[in-house]
């Protein structure tokens, strides 16, 4: 079988283009928010390569790719929680998200 | 190939790409809400129902949620006069461009020679709750103590501290 037409293979690209787009909206977008929306990108596309890597690989009954995506579900929630509080806290003290207004670290 | 696979593929990343690039950030939260169902529909295609459902409860019920949440709080709905993209973001979207190509072509040239599994793997949600306090015991004790730790430093760090009183 070409690698190209394979499930995984179509599976694991579109995985990677997910996680440029993530890159691109964390290193281009103003707004603190969207940095977190691009982060939550990437670790979603992560989390689809491990799922395609347990269906396709040699022992899917030992449910490796399946609990470390789980995990890595559950860790990243925890981000989004502290993160988006991070964010209400900056904007309390600046009083604007957009990060190249953030320009001190004294508060 | 299905069909399918290349419908929900389209779905997931355009409401990515639309999360990256559109103005208002309502909008975009929206769309990014459009990209966890098509990655949700994408798990169960691969038949990993007890993940699907867990990406549909976690992100389009909690961080969802508390995206839209925190674009209220700081008022995001305002468009800024500077415009949204950054200064630099020319370079952020060449390293972009550069990451995708580099995982795009080691997908392409590594996976000539690896077999790969066809058949339907048979795991019910049973088993993965067996591993969850079986093998895996440690970890998920773990992972609830990180998830408390969180919520209440996200709590702590929302928190409104008035002057003069902790």
């Amino acid at each position: 079988m070409n690698g190209f037409a394979s499930p995984l293979a179509g599976y694991l690209l579109v995985a990677a283009l997910l996680f440029a787009i993530g890159l691109a909206g964390a290193l281009t977008r103003r707004n603190a928010i969207l940095v977190l929306i691009g982060i939550e990108l990437m670790l979603n596309a992560a989390n689809l390569n491990l799922i395609a890597f347990w269906r396709f690989g040699p022992h899917p009954e030992a449910l490796t790719g399946m609990m470390f995506a789980i995990f890595s579900i559950a860790v990243a929630a925890a981000e989004a929680a502290v993160g988006l509080g991070l964010v209400i806290s900056i904007y309390r003290h600046t009083h604007t998200a957009e990060l190249d207004k953030i320009n001190r670290l004294k508060g | 190939m299905s069909p399918v696979f290349y419908i929900l593929a389209a779905i997931t990343l355009a409401g990515g790409l639309a999360a990256v690039v559109l103005k208002r950030l309502v909008h975009c939260a929206l769309a990014v809400t459009a990209a966890f169902a098509g990655l949700a529909l994408l798990y169960l295609q691969l038949d990993a129902q007890f993940v699907a459902f867990a990406q549909i409860l976690v992100y389009i019920g909690a961080v969802a949620i508390l995206i839209v949440f925190a674009i209220l709080l700081t008022r995001g709905s305002d468009l800024p006069k500077e415009g949204v993209f950054s200064r630099t973001w020319f370079v952020g979207l060449v390293i972009a461009a550069a990451v995708f190509a580099v995982l795009a072509w080691t997908v392409v040239q590594s996976l000539r020679g690896v077999p790969q599994q066809t058949a339907v793997p048979a795991v019910a949600v049973r088993d993965i709750g067996n591993m969850l306090v079986g093998r895996y015991v440690l970890p998920l004790e773990i992972v609830a103590l990180l998830l408390t730790a969180a919520t209440i430093g996200a709590v702590i760090a929302a928190m409104h501290q008035k002057e003069g009183r902790q």
